[in-house]
């Protein structure tokens, strides 16, 4: 079960979470659904060591991220994964999800990599002032490529479902990016059966989606029957936010930028996606456990980007960024 | 209008017995196809609402319909393809029912992107093809048939939509159900559901309508969420294609893969398809705990009872149901690329985890889709099906794709671009001697090469006859000797004495001598040696054939270059003599055609430097490669 402890703070001060989230461990058998996306997934992870010279796993600390990571567990068991985790930080990542990345990457003993873009940081650049698009651009696009560059990766595994978006639906399980990292929608590889084309030209590198045929529900029935630890944030518990153009943004830390008359309040809230604390919406929520989450998304009527503002800013956003070279 | 919607899911948690069904959808935008599929999925549920409120804009900017929700724009995916108001590319969706989750593929249905198709096709374990009750059958729904029943699938809706617009009329259901099954009876299905149905107004989609009360079958979702495919890969022999070794420390020795067919137990004896040796599983381990067994599909990891070599690539197999190992088989192909597939192009195969060099050898015919006939034909362009022969570089463990889909689908990769220029599904094996498995050597080929402390290698030398290549290969050889490498020389004129008495010149006799010279040359490299070889080899294809038996690397074709005035002044055995007296035919570079190398390791002219100067110039490219 959950352990979370939530301080009263008076207003305008930011939440704190501890401890972390698991399921109750629920060893039934999975499903033959679920034992079916389990195996393929293994075998992505799989084929992703051994094809590629210098592979990455893309490790946003979010709730794919935890998926992708225990499937990475299991496919190399006994051996841990064979690959380093990277993680893109923005400086304005929950700290709950930090302390999460930290007490996991620790606790499986895997090499942690973070990267994020310092430059543009000092230049003064920040979910507040930046326009939305550009920011993303700038904190995630440029730095994931800086740092896939840097380290020289020629593989990156990432978690990304097709269920998320339209333009993930049609993109391949093993996405080719040409230099520079950009990804031609009209000029991809076709994919038959399981024979993933692997091949490179210099300078050029893939990213693999091992969950590329997951849905939001897949995931987290999976996490509910395999006990997969989470970033507490995914649960409903009292939190301090701010109610802004019909969204509610937590208040994370002091760096909150508040408009005249905008005061703290305490709500019943979760999060369906992880993104920069002040540019991601919580929705209200009794789910305070997994189950409780499963059986919301039962109900809910709610595809799960509405809550990321980022996404919001344009309707063909994801591809243009994917394009870009976004995860 | 259709009764009020009967609950289908969520009323059980957590699915446990929740199955899955992958299926392609075929059609064109006017058939209604993704009207359909966005009705399925809205009417199964998975629709949530702010994906509406979306749907809702852009039916307004961008709807086909003139009034309501326009269904299809839940699919068209990218901002290009939107405009145009086409799908131009396989797109899969999601949805989910409390019995069944369900993967669509979305695939066009202009004629030009059959590769769209396969590829949708390929991973599918049921199609839907669409009609317009309007319109009947067309010729793509037939090619769709016919492309569907070639990557294997084996379950088929006739989806006749838009029976609204034929005032739900029976009699042309009927008539339109009785055409495609006349067409589809040689096409290998084992279940073709024909359904009337209206996608616009949800008539038999999700539940069947009061307004076809002739029609007694199943709504669609009814029939997808119960349809039971068969299991022909469970039922198969076992297949293990071994994709990772694990091998955290000493102690660990674990085979990773997915089982391609059939089941694997413990202490089942297992054969190496590849090299035929025989052990036994040990353990089947799994992060969860050690199973007892594994049937198709499960991704495990395997411990064996012997310390074999086994590596990527290779093959576990029931010993008493082997897969063909060979290098020579025919293949049905469907041609993903621009660039045009002809004898002689060299490609990279991938089948299950091996990937090896492969050379087209022929082009055998081509399928013609709509009337699924088969003519000669000597090249497959983009789009195009047909039959035809290759040639591996090393042998390769396969089971016919209509026995066994995991083993007997490969991919083509063009070596230049690297792109996916072919699917292909294995016919059968062009040996002769068929169920003769490989006998597993205890000294490999690596063992042999490593007594002598050197990579066996084959240096192909080419040319005219008279150009030099028995000149400088004899004095190639001889360098090599000095330099302590153990060689055997192969010249085209001595092997024509023993080896190759039965051939003459004739084209097809040049390419079966150049075959053997090939397979000997081969040999001589499994035995450890650096095999010279001084033959003319006139042509590119056989030359390719030669170079593809050889891991990339260790064949060096050299171009042997003289002028053809030269040669003749030359003329060592007096054969341009000969031929100019009339005495003679198929004499290379008068009557016979010399294709010169189109990339060639090496090129040597020996009108312009010595003999001794291009063995020189060979020597170094030997001993660049180690």
């Amino acid at each position: 079960m959950s352990a979370r402890v939530l301080v009263a703070r008076a207003a305008h001060e930011p939440n704190v979470e501890t401890n972390v989230a698991t399921a109750t461990a629920d060893r039934a058998r999975l499903s033959p659904h679920l034992q079916r996306l389990e195996d393929e997934a293994i075998h992505i992870l799989r084929e992703v060591v051994a094809e590629f010279r210098k592979p990455v796993m893309l490790y946003s600390v979010g709730k794919d991220s935890s998926v992708m990571l225990h499937l990475a567990r299991k496919a190399f068991h006994p051996a841990p994964p064979p690959f380093p985790l990277l993680h893109i930080a923005t400086g304005w990542d929950f700290r709950a999800l930090l302390e999460h990345r930290d007490r996991t990457a620790r606790q499986y003993g895997l090499e942690l990599l973070v990267h994020g873009n310092a430059e543009a940081a000092s230049a003064g650049v920040n979910p507040f002032d930046t326009e939305t698009g550009e920011y993303s651009r700038l904190m995630l696009t440029e730095a994931l490529k800086s740092a896939l560059d840097h380290h020289g990766f020629d593989a990156a595994l990432g978690g990304g479902r097709r269920d998320e978006e339209k333009s993930r639906a049609k993109e391949r399980i093993f996405s080719h990016r040409s230099a520079d990292h950009v990804w031609d929608p009209r000029n991809q590889r076709p994919e038959l059966w399981r024979l993933f084309n692997t091949r490179l030209a210099s300078g050029d590198s893939m990213r693999v989606f091992p969950l590329s045929n997951w849905t939001e529900l897949d995931v987290w029935t999976y996490i509910q029957a395999e006990a997969i630890p989470i970033v507490p944030l995914y649960l409903a518990a009292e939190r301090w936010v701010v109610e802004r153009d019909g969204a509610l943004i937590a208040v994370d830390d002091e760096r909150m930028r508040f408009l005249p008359e905008e005061k703290t309040v305490k709500r019943q809230v979760r999060f369906r996606t992880l993104g920069c604390w002040p540019l991601t919406a919580a929705i209200e929520s009794k789910a305070s456990d997994v189950t409780g989450v499963v059986a919301e998304l039962l109900d809910t009527r709610s595809s799960e980007r509405q809550g990321r503002l980022v996404d919001a800013a344009l309707q063909a956003s994801m591809e243009r960024k994917k394009r870009e070279g976004y995860f | 209008m259709p009764d009020a919607l009967v609950p289908a899911a969520n009323d059980a948690l957590p699915f446990s017995t929740r199955s899955e069904l992958r299926f392609l959808a075929c059609g064109s935008v006017d058939d209604g196809k993704s009207t359909l599929i966005g009705r399925l999925i809205a009417d199964a549920s998975g629709l949530f609402e702010d994906q509406i409120r979306a749907l809702k804009a852009d039916s307004r900017r961008f709807g086909t319909t003139d009034d309501g929700l326009d269904y299809a724009l839940l699919l068209d995916g990218l901002e290009a393809e939107r405009e145009q108001g086409i799908t131009i590319d396989v797109a899969y969706r999601f949805f989910s029912t409390a019995r069944r989750a369900f993967v669509v593929a979305d695939t066009p249905g202009h004629q030009q992107y059959t590769r769209n198709m396969a590829t949708g096709a390929s991973n599918a374990e049921l199609a839907i093809l669409l009609v317009d009750a309007r319109k009947g059958l067309l010729e793509q729904t037939r090619r769709h048939a016919a492309i569907v029943s070639l990557l294997g699938i084996r379950h088929v809706v006739l989806a006749v939509n838009k029976i609204d617009l034929v005032d739900f009329s029976e009699v042309r259901f009927r008539e339109i159900a009785a055409s495609f099954e006349a067409f589809a009876a040689p096409l290998d299905f084992h279940s073709v559901t024909p359904i009337p149905l209206s996608a616009r107004d949800g008539d038999n989609v999700a539940i069947r309508s009061q307004r076809t009360p002739w029609y007694p079958g199943p709504s669609l979702l009814a029939h997808l969420e119960t349809i039971e495919t068969d299991p022909e890969s469970a039922e198969a022999p076992m297949r293990f294609p071994v994709q990772w070794v694990n091998r955290p420390d000493a102690e660990f020795r674990g085979f990773a893969g997915t089982v391609a067919s059939g089941r694997v137990k413990v202490g089942d004896p297992v054969v190496i398809a590849g090299s035929g040796r025989m052990t036994e599983v040990v353990r089947i381990v799994t992060f969860d705990g050690d199973l007892q067994s594994a049937e198709a599909g499960r991704s495990v990891t395997l411990t064996l009872k012997d310390e074999v070599d086994v590596a990527r690539g290779d093959v576990l197999a029931d010993p008493r149901q082997r897969p063909t190992v060979t290098r020579r088989f025919a293949a049905d192909l469907v041609w993903l690329d621009e660039a045009t597939a002809v004898a002689g192009r060299r490609f990279l195969l991938k089948l299950g985890s091996t990937t090896v060099p492969v050379a087209l050898t022929r082009i055998v015919d081509t399928l013609d889709i709509d009337s699924l006939e088969r003519a000669p034909g000597e090249a497959l362009a983009l789009n195009a099906i047909g039959r035809v022969e290759i040639e591996a570089g090393a042998a390769v463990a396969f089971d016919p794709y209509d026995a066994n889909r995991g083993t007997g689908a490969f991919i083509l990769i063009d070596r230049a671009t690297l792109r996916t220029a072919a699917a292909g599904m294995v016919v059968e094996s062009l040996d002769a001697a068929r169920d003769v498995h490989r006998h597993a050597e205890t000294v490999t080929p690596a063992v042999r090469a490593s007594l002598k402390g050197q990579i066996p290698l084959v240096v192909w030398l080419t040319g005219l006859p008279g150009s030099g290549k028995s000149t400088v290969a004899n004095i190639v050889e001889r360098k090599l000797a000095a330099l302590g490498r153990h060689t055997m020389l192969l010249d085209g004129d001595n092997l024509r004495h023993g080896l190759n008495t039965d051939l003459g010149f004739d084209r097809a006799a040049r390419s079966e001598n150049v075959r053997r010279v090939g397979e000997m040359a081969k040999l001589m490299t499994e035995a450890g040696l650096i095999a010279i070889v001084a033959l003319v080899s006139p042509f590119q294809a056989d030359r390719t054939r030669a170079a593809a038996l050889m891991p990339e690397g260790q064949f060096l074709e050299i171009f042997v270059e003289a002028p053809i005035e030269l040669c003749r002044q030359r003329d060592p055995k007096g054969l341009y003599a000969k031929a100019e007296r009339g005495q003679l035919a198929n004499v290379t570079g008068l009557d016979q055609a010399y294709e010169r190398p189109e990339d060639p390791a090496l090129v040597v002219n020996t009108s312009e430097i010595s003999a001794e100067e291009a063995a020189d110039r060979i020597i170094a490219k030997i001993i660049h490669l180690g």
